[in-house]
């Protein structure tokens, strides 16, 4: 699911396994604990070790992006595999300049 | 054009069997030898419609989902997800991408990443009486093997 660290006033969230609508809320709910807890200056969302990811996973960036600029820190998105290019690109979450 | 395969499933509108649902129809299709994007593809397409029906469908309380799904000889898998749930007022409207009726953090690009993944996608919806969507996509180079 998520593995949450926090180093320097960056919160880093790796994600893991397969994000779907079950499965979101709790993430979302784990990063968004952090974040209030330690107010980063920056969110790292990892999607490396991510296998599959359908529209949900397209809500939480989008939900986390929201979340992370109230509290004037920003969002970063990096390590996409290869297999979740073509939502990515769907999503139109490039225009928004979070993926590294 | 024949049918060379056929399965039907139904479990009940919990979220816990989206991913079943997904790898249940994944599963099913290996035999055609599909690559690994068009297996992500079909998951993908398989996820979204299943929880529209799970998350919209079926709103208040637990209904059942349907899933068909038929392999014809010429490569083409035909996937139907379908509920008796409460039906879509307005198909085109639903299908826009960016619309939803949800507050819950859904981007609303269910239908979009369906029609972008699959080779053509149909709804058919009543309300009051369900929805019904058909996915359909031909895998290139489908193999059967010596079954």
């Amino acid at each position: 699911m998520v593995d949450i660290t926090y180093h320097n006033g960056v919160v880093t969230a790796k994600l893991f396994g397969e994000i779907d609508h079950h499965i979101a809320p709790s993430i979302r709910g784990e990063i968004d604990a952090y974040c209030e807890s330690y107010r980063p200056s920056r969110l790292i969302l990892d999607f490396g070790k991510v296998g599959f990811m359908d529209s949900s996973g397209i809500g939480l960036i989008m939900g986390r992006y929201r979340m992370i600029s109230l509290i004037g820190g920003r969002l970063e998105v990096v390590h996409i595999p290869k297999n979740l290019k073509k939502i990515f690109v769907l999503s139109g979450l490039e225009n928004l300049g979070v993926m590294k | 054009m024949n049918i060379v395969n056929s399965m039907k499933l139904s479990f009940p509108s919990k979220s816990m069997n989206e991913s079943f649902a997904r790898a249940a129809v994944a599963a099913f299709l290996l035999p055609l030898d599909p690559t690994v994007a068009e297996i992500a593809d079909i998951k993908t397409a398989v996820s979204e419609a299943v929880t529209n029906a799970i998350v919209h469908a079926y709103p208040d309380a637990y209904g059942t989902v349907y899933i068909e799904a038929q392999l014809t000889d010429n490569g083409r898998a035909v996937i139907k997800i379908r509920d008796k749930g409460v039906g879509i007022p307005d198909i085109k409207q639903a299908m826009e991408p960016l619309y939803t009726t949800s507050t819950d953090e859904r981007a609303g690009l269910g239908f979009a990443v369906m029609q972008s993944f699959c080779d053509r996608v149909k709804v058919r919806s009543t309300v009051g009486k369900g929805t019904t969507v058909t996915l359909e996509k031909t895998i290139l180079r489908a193999s059967y093997g010596k079954r």
